[in-house]
């Protein structure tokens, strides 16, 4: 196996930028791997490779010219399949999208291109990003590569068991109540969801808008950092993207100094319904930051355990609004069309058959929210919740510098364990939503393996809006703390996977 | 149509009418409400689109900053207060010309609130109280195939997404009452109001045949006496002040039947008819319920204090009161002026031809004649007339030099109108000027007189109205390309 | 169960014509259900949520984001219609409209 798909993102951009390695190379590199261990992992949707070669090989000719490019110029990445991009159909796993080539490219995936990133395809995920295992893809689930009978995670499942079998050192995900911070948790890889409005939102699709946020994901904090300040900075075509200087998240990564940070650990997120190997690894990131200098303060969110309900109902409101240009009229799939049926009775039948049952019930759960009569009790309470739940925030904020807790209240499941039960699965995100309400930056970092099943853990790190720095300072700090412990990269212990011999199954996936 | 209709004045004795109105705007932005593409009208179908205003996955709306002013300028025109923080909300429905099934729009927190507005009828004021001004997007264009290109029977329909997007505002009133028989004519006038206030504003080409604005009539009545209002029907997309008029007659009249015999109005959605009628539209049987909520993709507007008063003090001056000075200022009697308002488009026209230099009386001229008969030939509004006030302006300026007389400056009218270029140009190219030539002018007087003895006679006994004959036959022999009154001066010198 | 539905079959049944959604009889089974329950743990929202609370629609509060009235886009008609699933003469085909016993 070439050590190339195991070397950090931030090595193999000065591999790349110094010579030493091509990019041409080291996109082979991943295809090859791609092609080997991808029918196990389904991870990928589509792959791109004649147009991820191209944009190699111009990364390498610009680099033989002499021009000077930015750290990860070179760098493979994978797409979460939500994100427009002109090379390869943009189906959200979803029917009814299937084959949808976008006209446009999102503002993300042309910053990727600008900064020499080349594009590996399309990650797997939930259908519409709305699940926490990407079991509800409407293309068959990922699996983790920590153990192949279970979930990576959702609903970005697809970008983090990309990682986490090597078949690339990045990946793009999106988050609107954990779909970033779950899947890496679940697969002892990193990921960060920004403040809202830090990453543009332009040219991906909406699941939830005012909660969903794009960010990155890696295999260690550094290279995190380093792709987030590639795709993050104010971009005008989204109006609710900020209009400030990214913040210095790579520097926060490279400085790793937690000494004299006050560090708030929420009391709500834990105890029941929390595994105890999760709580113990968490226990002991949490001594590992104290040791390191970091100030310890107990914080209370009380109105955190009303998260999971608001979300479930403001989330699903705007999931119904979003998801109805699905109608089967300008683009993707189009049922019923027989001349006889009207068009009312075409929608249904497209809608009916284009969308999968977690969608479907999101739908009606949020029409139902947002219908007249019980727009006050569901989705104003819950606005007024968010209001409670960003207020509990401020005032921790005012007391520490960021928050901590588990990633998720477990480690991955098993593939099927809780498709039949959506209570328990959304449950998966517990820890994550009330920063998606809140609109502040958070990310998982992997902080060892639970004692009863040997499955990584993620442990949480929350800062204010604007203060994402803040959430590589303390994670790569821990990274640096445990590894030192571990004497290795927590990813060093994922299983050998088998290979197949297959040498490349470009573009037919 | 089928209705049975009761008689006007009858129904007024009983019943006191209740108006609301419903103008939607279509700005004359650049470009569109959330995105770069142009408004443009009648450009090829599906051209003047993209990602954000075809809806397409991802795509994100971005306010235009001119249809948010136009909005506020629109308010302070009617008097209303402007939100200090307003939001965006997104209208929930399924329909094919809406490219995202919701229409972006406002819902409990409009922009402009809380306004009025006076019109006149027949000396008479009437307040016509305003309850909002909003923002919102239009949708696009159906074009139904089979069926008579009717919706009912079409086999299917055609779509142009070019209109999506394009900036809507919405004025809406409060229940309008004390109108009485007056009601038609008040709602004729107030849309009138509405046109000319746009225009004066320059936010939108105000034309109602392009659809540019449409009103929603709602009528009810209620027993003189009551406080209880009736029940209304909604007359949608009436698109002409003769239209809005017609509209609340025929409903007066319509609901009047109704209810003496002592049957229920039905609240529904109803059709104008060019014909003259307005017809039951599609019933539902559930009202459309549509999930307003808070556009999350949008910040709220949360308009600068100075910003307002800024637009509040470059106002243009109240329609009314511009017609009051024009009238003044040209010196026409109030039935002169009547009949340049009863022309669509010719108080704008004949104002921009004074402004640009033309005697307030010849402007009048010209535009209710000559160009009146034109555009009536054509079957076409005033405005679309192939001449520029500017250039009536100069036609009429080389009449005062007399470089052309009048029957020359028909021609030259009748060139610029058929393309032949400007009035300079067709003067040059069709050799109308006017035969300044004083020793051929001389020539052909001399040889008048001499063919009339008999009239050149009586003019040297000072009968001078007889002079029309010889100027007659002169300027035949000129072949009309003289100047008649030089002509007159000629004559009377040699026979005095 | 034995509770009261909060969410009847046909509610659900009305609210997926609402949103236009075609379901079997056996998901509409499953989705009322399974709708209850969710319905059921999310309620409390509404009765810790006071009426003098502030609701939150936008989780960072910036105003007065606008742009200048510039006409900027690139004809790309072909582009624009080539993912749709009917186009005759340059439009996007639909549907008729109303059904064949609809009045307009």
């Amino acid at each position: 196996m070439s050590e190339l798909i195991r070397t950090d993102a931030s090595e193999l951009g000065q591999l790349i930028a110094s010579g030493q390695a091509s990019s041409v190379e080291v996109t082979r590199a991943h295809f090859e791997r791609i092609a080997q261990v991808d029918d196990d992992v389904h991870a990928f949707l589509a792959l791109t490779e004649d147009a991820a070669l191209a944009q190699a090989a111009r990364v390498d000719e610009r680099i033989a010219a002499g021009e000077k490019l930015g750290p990860l110029a070179g760098v493979p990445i994978a797409v979460k399949d939500l994100l427009c991009y002109t090379q390869a159909p943009t189906t959200a796993s979803s029917r009814i999208l299937e084959g949808w080539v976008p006209p446009y490219n999102s503002t993300v995936v042309n910053r990727l291109i600008d900064a020499g990133l080349v594009i590996l395809g399309k990650t797997n995920l939930d259908e519409f990003a709305m699940g926490s295992s990407t079991e509800t893809s409407a293309y068959g689930p990922t699996h983790n590569p920590w153990d192949l009978s279970r979930i990576p995670g959702g609903s970005g499942g697809g970008s983090a068991a990309a990682l986490a079998a090597f078949m690339a050192p990045l990946a793009i995900g999106t988050d609107t109540g954990g779909s970033i911070r779950q899947p890496a948790a679940v697969t002892g890889t990193v990921g960060v969801k920004p403040t809202y409005g830090g990453v543009s939102r332009y040219g991906i699709i909406a699941m939830a808008s005012s909660l969903d946020q794009c960010g990155p994901d890696a295999r260690n904090v550094l290279d995190a950092a380093l792709l987030h300040e590639v795709i993050a900075g104010y971009d005008p075509r989204d109006s609710t993207s900020i209009n400030v200087p990214v913040p210095g998240v790579v520097e926060a990564a490279r400085r790793a100094d937690v000494k004299g940070l006050r560090i708030g650990v929420v009391k709500e997120l834990g105890g029941e319904g929390y595994a105890p190997g999760v709580e113990k690894r968490v226990g002991e990131a949490i001594d590992a930051l104290v040791a390191a200098g970091a100030e310890l303060v107990e914080v209370s969110c009380p109105h955190f355990e009303q998260a999971l309900a608001a979300y479930y109902l403001i989330m699903p409101a705007e999931v119904s609004s979003n998801l109805a240009r699905y109608d089967g009229m300008r683009y993707g799939l189009r049922a019923g069309d027989d001349g006889t049926n009207s068009v009312e009775n075409v929608m249904r039948l497209t809608r009916g058959k284009g969308f999968g049952t977690e969608a479907k019930r999101r739908i009606i759960l949020g029409t139902y929210a947002l219908s007249a009569g019980y727009y006050d009790a569901f989705y104003g309470s819950a606005q007024k919740m968010r209001t409670l739940i960003a207020r509990d925030f401020a005032a921790a904020f005012e007391v520490c510098d960021v928050l901590v807790s588990p990633a998720t209240p477990t480690t991955a499941f098993k593939i099927g364990e809780k498709v039949d039960d959506p209570l328990a699965m959304y449950k998966s995100d517990l820890c994550t939503i009330p920063a998606n309400l809140a609109g502040i930056a958070a990310g998982s970092v992997p902080c060892g393996l639970a004692d009863e099943d040997g499955l990584p853990v993620g442990f949480q790190v929350m800062a204010p809006a604007l203060a994402d720095d803040r959430i590589y300072l303390v994670a790569a700090a821990l990274e640096h703390a445990l590894e030192a412990k571990w004497g290795a990269p927590l990813w060093s212990r994922i299983p050998e996977l088998s290979v197949s011999d297959k040498t490349s199954d470009k573009g037919d996936k | 149509m089928s209705d049975e209709l009761m008689d006007y004045d009858e129904v007024l004795k009983r019943y006191e009418p209740v108006l609301g109105l419903e103008v939607h705007v279509e700005l004359s932005t650049a470009s569109k409400m959330w995105c770069g593409c142009p408004t443009t009208f009648g450009s090829e179908p599906n051209t003047h689109v993209c990602p954000v205003c075809l809806g397409l996955p991802g795509s994100l709306p971005v306010v235009n900053r001119k249809a948010v002013e136009a909005a506020i300028r629109i308010g302070l025109s009617l008097n209303c207060d402007i939100a200090k923080w307003c939001r965006f909300a997104r209208k929930n429905y399924f329909y094919p010309d809406m490219p995202k099934d919701y229409q972006v729009s406002q819902y409990d927190e409009p922009l402009c609130f809380e306004g009025h507005v006076e019109v006149e009828v027949g000396g008479v004021a009437y307040d016509i109280p305003i309850e909002r001004v909003h923002m919102e997007e239009d949708a696009g264009k159906l074009t139904h195939v089979g069926g008579l290109g009717r919706i009912q029977g079409a086999d299917y329909s055609l779509l142009d997404y070019n209109r999506a997007g394009v900036p809507l505002m919405e004025i809406v009133t409060k229940t309008i009452h004390g109108t009485g028989t007056a009601a038609p004519q008040v709602a004729r006038d107030y849309m009138e109001f509405l046109r000319d206030m746009v225009r004066a504003l320059g936010v939108s080409h105000g034309r109602m045949e392009r659809g540019n604005l449409r009103c929603d009539v709602n009528v009810s009545l209620m027993p003189i006496g009551s406080t209880e209002l009736g029940i209304r029907s909604e007359t949608k997309n009436v698109n002409s002040l003769k239209s809005v008029e017609t509209t609340v007659r025929y409903e007066i009249m319509r609901q009047g039947a109704i209810l003496s015999a002592g049957g229920r109005v039905k609240q529904e959605t109803r059709h104008w008819n060019e014909a003259g009628f307005t017809s039951p539209g599609r019933s539902k049987e559930t009202a459309e319920d549509y999930r307003y909520f808070p556009e999350p993709d949008l910040v709220p507007v949360a308009p600068d204090p100075a910003w307002v008063e800024e637009l509040r003090a470059s106002l243009p001056e109240h329609p009314s009161k511009r017609r009051a000075r024009l009238q003044q200022t040209w010196g026409v009697t109030e039935r002169e002026f009547g009949d340049v308002l009863a022309v669509e488009g010719a108080l704008d026209l004949i104002a921009a031809t004074v402004d640009a230099g033309c005697a307030p009386a010849a402007a009048r001229k010209w535009w209710l004649t000559e160009l009146a008969r034109q555009a009536n030939d054509l079957n076409v509004p005033l405005e679309d007339v192939n001449i520029t006030p500017a250039q009536v302006a100069e036609v009429q300026a080389l009449v005062d030099s007399g470089s052309l007389n009048d029957k020359l400056a028909r021609a030259v009218i009748e060139g610029v109108l058929a393309g032949e270029g400007s009035p300079a140009e067709v003067v040059a190219s069709r050799g109308l000027a006017v035969v300044s030539d004083t020793g051929a002018l001389s020539a052909a007087v001399d040889a008048a007189i001499a063919a009339n003895p008999d009239v050149a006679a009586k003019i040297r006994d000072g009968k001078v109205a007889a002079a029309g004959a010889l100027i007659g036959d002169v300027m035949k022999a000129m072949r009309g390309q003289a100047d008649a009154a030089a002509v007159r001066a000629l004559i009377m010198e040699k026979l005095s | 169960m034995g509770q009261q539905m909060v969410l009847t079959r046909s509610e659900v049944a009305k609210l997926a014509a609402l949103a236009r959604i075609e379901l079997s009889d056996d998901e509409l089974d499953d989705m009322a259900t399974q709708l209850d329950i969710i319905l059921a743990s999310v309620a409390s929202v509404g009765e810790v949520a006071a009426q003098d609370i502030p609701p939150t629609s936008h989780a960072v509060p910036l105003v007065n984001v606008m742009r200048e009235d510039v006409v900027s886009w690139t004809p790309n008609a072909e582009g624009v219609l080539a993912g749709a699933p009917v186009v005759e003469d340059g439009r996007f085909r639909v549907p008729r409209i109303l059904d064949d016993d609809e009045e307009a």
